[in-house]
């Protein structure tokens, strides 16, 4: 498990970025690493970062804590995550028996999509293989997207 | 002096004894069910839309129903029916996502608190204004703001653009 320390230096250098959503549904803006405006460092690519959170959450031995981190962290970036990290972090609750992070996991996602209709069913798209596999059901299926 | 000393012996009943009994009995639940007893030393269980996982899960003293639930949880998620899906989330959160925002109607009463206190400010003036205040100075009676007025078209009070210019000194009358 990378130390939180590159996690957080990793997590001020895209929040300096500024807004990115990595879901297909918007548009991707990528400059070129020239017209960025950073000190120094080259730009993690949206390639790596997927890769590297996919990383994180198919850790097989993942505990718990990891996983609440993981997650929290990564909803506190400024995007909506890749329904591939997603169905990572799903498969961790899998292996954590742990149901209800699962669907809150989902809660977040359409949470973090904000006045974006239409990324949440097409996350929900994507990752209804790993749904039905797993046998996780959404907020919608247990009614509590409504209060 | 007496008082304060009754104050403190009743603030020793009521708050102080309860801070210094032992959290353990009273942390059942990922909150207390007293909720001025919350002990800050252990990690808290909270409802917010930017942490999905809190700390804790939300209920942590199982019944022997919800802990076999548990136990079941380990198997197959696709076994599971949806009112056990529902009580597994249940038990790990407190407020759904969509309870979280849900605004309240709180604004409706603040609203009316509001109007009920400026109406009845405004009755507290009203009675001042007959029960409390004399009459007005003489200087403002009709007869005598007529002869103040005759006084100051006759003085050509603000003849440019102002007083006097609004009288029409050959019609003799306002314009």
């Amino acid at each position: 498990m990378r130390p939180p320390e590159i996690m957080f230096r990793a997590a001020l250098r895209l929040s300096f970025s500024g807004a990115r959503s990595l879901t297909r549904s918007r548009p991707q803006y990528t400059a070129p690493l020239a017209a960025r405006c950073y000190s120094h460092g080259k730009q993690e690519t949206d390639e790596e970062f997927d890769a590297r959170w996919i990383t994180y959450f198919s850790k097989p031995d993942i505990d718990a804590w990891e996983l609440r981190k993981g997650m929290n962290t990564l909803i506190g970036y400024d995007l909506v995550p890749e329904p591939k990290i997603l169905d990572a972090a799903l498969r961790a609750c899998r292996r954590l028996n742990d149901l209800a992070s699962a669907i809150r996991i989902l809660e977040a996602v359409k949470d973090k999509a904000g006045p974006h209709k239409e990324i949440y069913p097409y996350v929900v798209q994507e990752l209804r293989p790993t749904l039905s596999e797993l046998g996780i059901p959404t907020p919608e299926e247990l009614g509590i997207d409504k209060a | 002096m007496l008082s304060t000393r009754a104050l403190v012996r009743g603030l020793q009943a009521g708050l102080w004894r309860r801070v210094s009994t032992s959290t353990s009995a009273l942390a059942a639940h990922g909150h207390s069910s007293a909720v001025d007893v919350v002990d800050c030393s252990v990690p808290q269980y909270n409802n917010r839309l930017d942490t999905p996982l809190p700390d804790i899960p939300f209920i942590t003293n199982l019944t022997p129903e919800q802990k076999t639930l548990k136990e079941k949880e380990k198997d197959a998620w696709t076994k599971l029916s949806k009112e056990e899906k529902l009580a597994l989330y249940r038990l790990s959160f407190e407020l759904s996502y969509a309870e979280m925002k849900k605004g309240s109607d709180e604004w409706k009463t603040v609203l009316a608190g509001f109007f009920f206190f400026l109406g009845f400010t405004g009755l507290l003036v009203w009675w001042q204004r007959i029960y409390v205040y004399g009459d007005v100075p003489h200087t403002l009676s009709p007869e005598w703001v007529e002869k103040q007025t005759q006084r100051m078209i006759d003085m050509r009070v603000n003849p440019v653009h102002g007083f006097s210019s609004k009288w029409d000194y050959e019609k003799k009358q306002w314009k």
